[in-house]
């Protein structure tokens, strides 16, 4: 049987991987996780590797994940964000693409407001795109770190049913979380008030739901999502008091769930608005568990994104040595 | 000025049958009509069109040409251009320019311009002062000036009261109201459609309700008040059946259609090719289907381009800020001739009726327009209805090339048209 290769050039959502792919990622993370232990966290696989992370938005958790599996790659990198450059909203792409084309830059890890944005860029450039979250639409590197959270507590993704509470609508980690888990064999279940479901969402293949405990009950694995407080200034719901009466994850509404659930959240954490103090530090949370294993996840992103660039680069030095 | 047609198919609207038939343009009119005419004294261009079809010049109740203020997108000569070029011999042309057409000042300078092109350009004003939904604008002024209907476009009037108002004056003046059917409150900040395949896309949806709520409410009122109401590019089968229901009540309305929304679903967003973002929205397939229904059935009436042109560097945004808009003049008929004629099996005379006899009836023109006439001047259009062509930048006449059919193929080429009596080979 041949090792399945890597193809593609950008990392731009889970919907467009196949379940092999997406296997891929997670086989090469679980070898990448045993570096993170070492006393020298550091290998050569990315060496003069170049990697420009472009955040359009405000971003520490993600940035500060990809910037830190950047250096333990080895790659030399780059940040650029939209307030320390001339880069605000509304720039055109193609330009910012060329700039990055003319740097020479390798790899081009990308956070923006816009859904698709990092699919136009893509679009324009040879370099390789790894989508850090756009818009509402995908945030495929956070997907796949908690799926790999969940595989390392629970034997397989086949069956397992992962449930999501909080704003659905406007989640991109809930939606990269969609794609993945059901072509995974998951059964996902997405849980909030009537005003933040998608429409047709059930059509991605989920359960919707707006009661929290037909979300919790039976549920293998419970993905909350912060909510913002400027969702309540558009009506979303009345108010923060009355949204955390009714979808908080608290002790009490776990006392409904699996015994061995698991608690995750992509963070940064509302304590005591969706979840209480006491679950984020509980036996059940793996919150910080999905942080550490964020970063194996994306040293394999952008190992595998880099594959063909090493090999067409080792070639080439081997041809200038023999001349 | 003058052209001996011989051959062509006659696509005239009042007639039962198409058949051939030569046509005689002597100096910029119709002079004459028939089989195997006799050639003139005088030598006068000739041309074989056997096979090709002769349409009444096509008539657009829905153009921007963004001048004054935005003739980085088009200008009236560049859009007067497009338009012929896609067979088309008027436009009414919309008032959101930069000032926006509420002062008989701007109306009076897009007329001088309009008469130095070769096309007949019918402007509209707006219902409000600035387009603000505030206070009506000086109507009689602008009407004496040359408006021929007022409509706020893009910004649908959302005070009730105002609309009332609105329907009650411009009816008084015999000015048609066009209403863009929008609550934009319900759009929010709305891109695409909303539905399964915003879900899918991650892109933020504009409900079918923000189209429908204010479709039934002008009709409302356009019944209280008996004011005529023209409802601008119908994307929805609710408000369809809203229209519908109003013209069974003998309400006085009438209601436009795009290519684009007789053409796409939304699922043509894959891609986030910002070429696909319009407002109204790119509906489902569904949608579509009731549309064209509706459109055979003259539940609406006819097909308006709502030609929006934008520039590269404005459309080349990320999908959220690049502005809601595609060009369309170049390519309704040809879109009709694929999707509905080839496509759909329609009678060409169908679709004489809803880009011509149509929509000239509804601005009240006269018997030059909306059909093939003798003793009047000739706005005709001459196709060949099975040339392949693409869509290309190229070729683009239009100073913008936000076309959502760009690099497709469209079967049906526009030969040559005659507008006012000139004529434009191409």
């Amino acid at each position: 049987m041949t090792e399945l290769q890597w193809k593609r050039k950008d990392l731009l959502g889970l919907r467009e991987l196949d379940k092999e792919e997406i296997g891929l990622i997670l086989k090469t993370a679980k070898a990448f996780q045993e570096i993170s232990l070492r006393p020298i966290k550091k290998v050569p696989a990315l060496r003069g590797i170049t990697v420009g992370n472009l955040f359009f938005e405000p971003s520490t958790r993600t940035r500060i994940s990809f910037e830190l599996a950047e250096k333990r790659l080895s790659a030399d990198t780059i940040n650029i964000t939209a307030s320390s450059s001339s880069v605000v909203k509304g720039e055109n792409l193609k330009d910012t693409a060329r700039n990055i084309e003319a740097l020479k830059v390798n790899l081009i890890v990308m956070r923006h407001p816009a859904s698709g944005a990092p699919h136009r860029l893509a679009h324009h450039l040879k370099a390789g795109v790894v989508n850090a979250g756009d818009g509402i639409n995908e945030h495929p590197t956070q997907a796949l770190l908690d799926m790999f959270t969940i595989l390392e507590k629970k034997p397989r993704l086949d069956g397992l049913k992962v449930s999501f509470v909080g704003d659905i609508l406007h989640s991109r980690v809930t939606r990269s979380n969609i794609w993945g888990l059901t072509k995974m064999g998951a059964q996902v279940t997405v849980c909030g008030p009537k005003t933040l479901l998608p429409a047709e969402v059930e059509r991605l293949g989920v359960r919707a739901t707006t009661k929290l405990e037909d979300a919790v009950k039976d549920a293998d694995v419970i993905n909350l999502l912060r909510i913002q407080l400027e969702r309540q200034n558009e009506s979303f719901f009345p108010s923060i008091r009355e949204y955390a009466t009714a979808y908080q994850i608290n002790r009490k509404i776990l006392e409904k769930a699996k015994p061995d659930v698991l608690i995750m959240h992509p963070g940064p954490v509302n304590r005591g608005i969706e979840i209480t103090s006491e679950v984020v530090d509980g036996p059940f949370s793996v919150i910080l568990d999905q942080v550490t294993h964020g970063l194996a996840v994306r040293m394999a992103v952008l190992y595998l994104l880099s594959g063909n660039m090493r090999e067409g680069q080792e070639a080439e030095l081997k041809e200038s040595l023999i001349s | 000025m003058n052209l001996m047609i011989r051959n062509a198919h006659l696509v005239d609207p009042d007639q039962e049958a198409v058949i051939q038939s030569d046509l005689l343009i002597r100096e910029g009119k119709v002079a004459a009509i028939g089989k195997g005419l006799p050639a003139e004294k005088e030598k006068i261009d000739e041309i074989d069109a056997k096979g090709a079809h002769l349409f009444p010049g096509l008539i657009d109740l829905h153009t921007h040409f963004r001048e004054p203020g935005f003739e980085a997108k088009e200008t009236i000569l560049t859009g007067a251009h497009a338009a012929l070029r896609g067979g088309f011999v008027a436009s009414v042309s919309m008032p959101n320019t930069l000032p926006p057409c509420d002062h008989q000042s701007v109306i009076d300078n897009i007329i001088r311009k309009a008469k130095e092109v070769p096309y007949h350009i019918f402007p509209s004003g707006t219902i409000s002062k600035g387009r603000e939904g505030k206070e009506l604008s000086e109507m009689a002024d602008l009407k004496q000036a040359g408006i021929v209907a007022v409509t706020d476009d893009g910004d649908w009037v959302s005070d009730s009261l105002l609309m009332r108002r609105a329907l009650e004056y411009a009816s008084m003046l015999g000015l048609l109201v066009m209403s863009h059917c929008e609550d934009k409150r319900l759009s929010g900040k709305g891109v695409m459609n909303e539905g399964f395949n915003s879900t899918k896309l991650g892109l933020r949806g504009i409900p079918s309700a923000s189209e429908d709520v204010a479709v039934a409410r002008d009709i409302e009122l356009a019944k209280y008040t008996g004011a005529r109401l023209h409802i601008c590019h119908l994307s929805t089968r609710r408000s369809v059946e809203l229209v519908r229901r109003a013209k069974a009540e003998k309400i006085a309305v009438t209601a436009e259609v795009t290519p684009h929304h007789l053409a796409f679903s939304d699922e043509a967003l894959e891609g986030y090719n910002t070429n696909f973002k319009m407002n109204p929205p790119l509906r489902t397939q569904e949608d579509v289907i009731a549309l064209r229904q509706a459109l055979k059935e003259g539940v609406i009436d006819c097909v308006s381009t709502d030609h929006a042109p934008h520039t590269d560097e404005e459309k080349m945004l990320e999908f959220d800020d690049a502005p809601f808009g595609v060009t369309g003049l170049e390519t309704a008929l040809p879109v009709l001739l694929t999707e509905l004629y080839h496509g759909a099996k329609w009678p060409l005379k169908l679709i004489a009726h809803v880009t011509s006899k149509r929509p000239a009836k509804i601005l009240g023109l006269g018997p030059e327009f909306g059909g093939i006439r003798k003793n009047v001047t000739a706005n005709l259009t001459l196709v060949n209805l099975d040339e392949m062509w693409t869509v290309s930048r190229e070729h683009t006449v239009s100073k913008s090339r936000n076309s959502c059919f760009m690099r497709q193929k469209l079967k049906g080429k526009i030969l040559l048209t005659v507008c006012a009596g000139k004529i434009w080979r191409f």
